[in-house]
């Protein structure tokens, strides 16, 4: 193996795993990767354990690719390893990034999510008599046996641990990755702390028709069936594209689907879900406060999940208020 | 920290022609009000981006006060008709966030009502007092478990038997 | 390279230090604030001597930013950036924080006051290091000036710029000019003829080399700003050549249509279908009242055609749209009265003699349909009493809140031509009197000796069901005496209801036209209260007479000469300096979502097709930074209100809550 390849580690914390599949869908280029780079950790493909990481010599690892938020103590543990282990590491798609729909449990804390998966008759667990729940540890022969410790709050890689490189999208496209890839190959990387992508926004990309905007009515995506020619905003849909990175090359309204958002928002923008929310009820077409409020009541009954779907632990609350007399869930 | 009064930090976005004119006239007539609101000074109700309030919760305010001219006395016409639509938008939102009703208040005042802004303005300080300490921040924070967990693992790993070659 | 921050703490005599521990905020503020490399407090530091220690820290300590912690902004803005432009520092590079009218003079507690100072003065310091150094521009300002409306506040405000040299154009939408005050007998409290006095002025203003008379005309659209507007007006069709009428009026003579008057003669006379409005109108070319004529309706007639004797009747004219540029704009678009039924319980429309008071004016015109002569609906009786309804719609929270400022004046001397011209008994329903200009309270006294009775209370109701003999066939008012304190009955031959004054039913549109926003009532707002009376926020526009609030003729005629001294100002000066204060859009960051697009009431944001992207006329933009609020893409900045300034200003103003916000990442 030549001394003169960079080394490449691939990680998968608080996420689907489609962003491992994404890395593969560069199709047979990955083989190029593959060529460029000294792969020397990556759990999904790669037979490589933490303590070979472990053992490496700080800022060895030229780049990290680390997919997925910050849900428990172990994934806080490995995205503190991998900093310390590589010079660049780049949070890579939307949970890494922004928190992507797992950060949408900020909505909610630990106990509720776990009521949800695994008491008795909820979703996920219609039989579970003994109420068992995950210990955070438990004593055998041996000693005492951990598991990683589930967070009440999902944070995003950079509410963890400096961030290099951003690589947004839920999950980011193959042209994307393999351009960030390159750049990373040929030493032609943004300045520290950037996003890789454009910016603008995915109306930029998008060839429906757009006018002035005036919205009467919002309507969820299975009330109408959207003309598709015209902006899908300005026919009630919420589409997230006049706030959203471009360089997906639209293509959810491509499929007259509106666009969700998952590129995050541009250059400059703190929050994505007030750029939303303020464009949006800007071009709201009422002066009467109560036409208003029917307006919103009823077109988005769900603002959170709208307008943060993938960045609510990224935005600037970052998740539900938790009133001082709660109790904590991670108290044992 | 239990003996001292709770002093609500508010923070008041306020309109250049009618509100922030009417904090002058309510301070020309010396009417008193609550010392915990801290006015900024913006051009119209229609400049204060959402950003802006969820930004002051999310440093500590306790509450926050945007203030414009009365619908159809803006003196850009009618661009606080944008704050007042913006502000119905983002209390639906904020309530789904935890956001108690109170703590975010619009309110209209012309540069003649010193008077009526005063009083807005005690009734929030009041009402955010009853209500308590926000701290948004908090929320954010998991218990001292955490560093304990991330330390076991590092103990843990360290410990573990190497694989024999 | 960080900035260099002076911080100025003012002790206004005690108005601030007072309350606030100045000389405490002033040494926090040098310790604690990071890049402040000067914090002082001072006496009073709008003096000489005050603005002169920061001219001098500015070159010795070298400071690129200064913070001025003392009064309002609106106050001493001006005198702060102008004392760092002396020392070579860009004005918008100070920043003033407000700590008497805000603080110190509302606050209580000495404690508190001093914390909310810190915190405002923390804000201040934190913003100014993120503004910018901006330059105002100059533009040069078009000598000729548009004046719409021409009542007696724009018939004044165009003689005024006429007379000094300036071109005006004037549109009217009308046939003629003169207005309201056209259509009164007597003028208040002077009894002067109305006409004697206004048609002089009408008559100059139609011939005045200088002025450009544009009847039966509207304002269609506005566009440019302060210096450079360009107005489009559309000229409605008369159906009359212009250039060829000699006013002779022989066509109106012989039209055989006959119509009702509702705009003049308030519904009480007639006129032709070919008409001017009335006799001395200005100018005298008729118009065709094309929903009147019997060519028009029935294809019949021509009697005008065939015996003009210049051949001047074009029946197949068209609208007109003209194009003129202008550098300012004086709106006088006067009022409407008030419809009088609906307040159902004065009768009026029902019963045949409730008048209002427009109708009143043209009943005691010596030009009016009765020659002047006070009679009622049957056009023969006198009247042997009448009332007089105040405050008819206005100071009446279900219609006018305010008051109409002239209808006690009108009824006093509505009082007094009843009693001068019949024998009849006069009663005046008020509810305060408010006689309160120069000679008011006089004429008032006058009537009191004249005989006029006086009622103070608020009428109930007009009825005609008599309960006694004595009330048969009169009009019965039912109102309580309040200073009586009791209901009573007044049985009289006619009432007259003193209609409010309302905004003009398009008075909001065509403020948006303009860019002049309305107060809620309807009237244009100016853009001072007291100090700018007759300036809207739209520089370049100016607001005069009845459609700022109602007024009375003398205080219409000052505004109206008011607006055009303004006007003057303007064009002797020469080029006007627009606030730097405005929002631009960066176009490599703009997607073309075209949010922004309909935000603007000043129509500053323009949208280009072949780029998609959206625009900022600079000039046009007045900087309320509403778009910048709603970009959802962060592509539109707001110059001297950007996010990074507002957003370090919030910083600073929160600098000691929550400090726990903080959570360091775990060590391993």
């Amino acid at each position: 193996m030549s001394k003169a390849k960079p080394k490449l580690a691939l990680y998968w914390a608080a996420s689907c795993g489609g962003c491992e599949i994404a890395v593969l869908a560069v199709n047979e280029k990955i083989l190029d990767v593959a060529a460029a780079f000294d792969i020397v950790f990556w759990p999904v493909a790669v037979d490589a354990k933490v303590r070979d990481v472990e053992k490496m010599p700080d800022g060895s690892i030229d780049v990290c690719l680390f997919n997925g938020g910050i849900r428990t103590s172990e994934q806080e543990y490995m995205a503190q390893l991998l900093r310390r282990k590589s010079k660049a590491l780049v949070a890579f798609g939307s949970c890494a990034h922004e928190g992507c729909i797992p950060g949408l449990a900020n909505l909610n804390n630990r106990e509720e999510i776990f009521n949800t998966v695994y008491k008795e008759g909820s979703a996920t667990q219609p039989e579970n008599p003994k109420n068992l729940r995950p210990l955070p540890e438990t004593e055998v022969a041996e000693g005492t046996l951990h598991l990683p410790v589930f967070y009440d709050t999902l944070k995003t890689l950079n509410q963890t641990v400096a961030v290099d490189y951003y690589l947004p999208g839920c999950p980011p496209e193959a042209e994307n990755i393999l351009a960030a890839v390159t750049a990373i190959i040929e030493g032609k990387l943004p300045p520290p702390g950037s996003v890789i992508g454009k910016n603008t926004t995915v109306c930029d990309e998008c060839p429906r028709k757009r006018n002035e905007k005036k919205i009467k009515k919002f309507h969820r995506t299975w009330e109408i069936i959207p003309d598709e020619e015209t902006c899908l905003l300005e026919q009630g849909l919420l589409c997230c594209g006049i706030a959203t990175r471009a360089g997906c090359g639209a293509l959810c309204p491509a499929v007259n689907s509106p666009c969700i958002g998952c590129h995050g928002p541009n250059d400059g923008v703190l929050d994505f879900g007030a750029r939303m929310m303020s464009a949006l009820s800007s071009v709201i077409d009422s002066e009467d406060p109560e036409e208003i409020n029917r307006i919103i009541q009823e077109g988005i009954p769900d603002p959170v999940g709208s307008f943060y779907r993938f960045s609510l632990a990224a935005s600037q609350l970052r998740r539900k208020h938790r009133p001082a007399n709660e109790k904590s869930a991670t108290t044992k | 920290m239990s003996d001292t009064v709770f002093e609500p930090k508010i923070l008041g976005f306020l309109c250049n022609w009618c509100s922030y004119r009417a904090a002058d006239l309510a301070g020309i007539a010396r009417i008193k009000y609550p010392a915990n609101i801290r006015i900024i000074r913006v051009m119209c109700s229609g400049r204060v981006d959402p950003t802006f309030v969820l930004s002051a919760f999310a440093q500590g305010a306790d509450g926050v006060m945007v203030a414009g001219c009365h619908p159809g006395e803006c003196h850009y016409v009618d661009q606080n008709y944008k704050a007042m639509r913006r502000y119905a938008m983002l209390k639906q939102m904020l309530a789904q966030m935890g956001l108690e009703d109170n703590r975010l208040r619009l309110v209209w005042a012309s540069a003649a009502e010193g008077q009526q802004l005063a009083e807005a303005i005690e009734k929030l300080v009041a009402d955010v007092r009853e209500l308590g300490p926000l701290n948004w921040p908090k929320s954010w924070e998991e218990n001292g478990h955490r560093l304990e967990a991330i330390q076991n693992i590092a103990r843990e790993h360290a410990e573990a038997m190497e694989v024999p070659q | 390279m960080a900035e260099r921050v002076g911080i100025y703490v003012c002790h206004c005599g005690s108005n601030i230090a007072g309350m606030v521990d100045v000389e405490e905020v002033a040494k926090w503020a040098g310790v604690a604030i990071p890049d402040v490399v000067v914090a002082r407090d001072y006496k009073f530091m709008c003096s000489s001597l005050g603005q002169q220690m920061i001219e001098e820290d500015i070159k010795k300590e070298k400071l690129t930013r200064v913070v001025v912690a003392a009064c309002s902004p609106h106050l001493h803005e001006k005198t702060f950036r102008r004392a760092c432009q002396n020392a070579g520092l860009n004005p918008f590079l100070c920043q003033m924080t407000n700590l008497r009218e805000h603080c110190s003079w509302v606050s209580t507690d000495r404690l508190a006051a001093t914390a909310k100072a810190k915190a405002l003065v923390y804000a201040a310091a934190e913003r100014v290091k993120r503004q910018q150094p901006l330059e105002p521009m100059p533009v040069k300002v078009n000598p000729t000036t548009l004046v719409v409306g021409g009542g007696i506040a724009g018939i004044q405000a165009t003689l005024e710029l006429a007379d000094a040299g300036y071109k005006v154009y004037l549109v009217e939408r009308s046939p003629s000019i003169g207005g309201h005050m056209a259509q009164f007998d007597k003028t208040f409290p002077t009894l002067d003829c109305s006409a004697c006095i206004l048609t002089p002025k009408m008559s100059e203003v139609g011939q005045h080399e200088n002025v450009t008379l544009l009847t039966y005309s509207e304002l269609e659209e506005v566009s440019g700003s302060v210096g450079n507007f360009q107005v489009k007006i559309r000229k409605k069709a008369r159906h009359v050549d212009y250039d060829k009428c000699t006013g002779c009026g022989i066509c109106i003579e012989k039209c055989p249509r006959k119509v009702i008057d509702h705009e003049f003669e308030a519904g009480l006379g007639y006129r032709k279908a070919i008409y001017t409005p009335f006799p001395q109108a200005v100018p005298r070319i008729p118009v065709i009242d094309t929903e009147s004529c019997i060519w028009f309706t029935r294809g019949k007639c021509q009697a005008c055609s065939k015996l003009c004797p210049t051949q001047a009747i074009d029946y197949d004219q068209q609208d007109e749209t003209i194009e003129i540029e202008v550098g300012n704009i004086i709106v006088s678009t006067g009022w409407n009265l008030f419809d009088c039924t609906k307040l159902p319980q004065y009768g009026y429309g029902r019963l045949a003699n409730v008048y209002t008071n427009m109708e009143f004016e043209r009943l005691c015109n010596a030009a009016g349909p009765t020659n002047g002569k006070i009679l009622m609906r049957d056009g023969k009786t006198e009247p042997d009493s009448v009332a007089i309804i105040h405050c008819v719609g206005s100071r009446d929270s279900r219609h006018n809140e305010g008051c109409s400022a002239v209808c006690c004046m009108a009824a006093l001397k509505f009082g007094h031509l009843v009693l001068e011209k019949t024998k009849a008994k006069v009663y005046s329903f008020y509810i305060d009197m408010r006689p309160n200009q120069k000679a008011y309270e006089e004429f008032y006294q006058r009537l009191l000796e004249e005989g006029m009775i006086f009622v103070r209370g608020k009428v109930a109701e007009v009825t005609d069901a008599a309960r006694q003999p004595s009330e048969e066939g009169k009009l019965i008012v039912q109102a309580e005496d309040t200073l009586l304190g009791k209901q009573q009955r007044y049985p009289v031959d006619m009432v007259i209801l003193m209609g409010a004054m309302e905004p003009q039913a398009d008075a909001k549109e065509l403020g948006l036209k303009c860019g002049i926003s309305c107060s809620m009532a309807g009237w244009y707002t100016e853009r001072h209260p007291k100090l700018d009376p007759v300036a809207t926020m739209t520089d370049g526009l100016f607001v005069a007479g009845v459609c700022q609030g109602p007024k009375d003729i003398p205080a219409s005629v000052a505004q109206g000469a008011a607006a055009a001294a303004r006007v003057m100002g303007m064009i002797t000066k020469g080029t006007v300096m627009i606030e730097p204060i405005v929002a631009s859009i960066d176009e490599e960051e703009c997607s073309g979502c075209r949010i922004c697009n309909n935000l603007c009431p000043f129509n500053a944001i323009e949208y280009d097709e072949e780029k998609g992207v959206s625009r900022v006329v600079t000039a046009l933009c007045k900087g309320c930074g509403t778009c910048v609020a709603a970009c959802p893409a962060g592509a539109i900045t707001g110059a001297h209100f950007n996010n990074q300034q507002i957003m370090a200003e919030i910083r600073g103003a929160l600098w000691d809550a929550a400090p726990e916000a903080k959570e360091e990442p775990a060590a391993v």
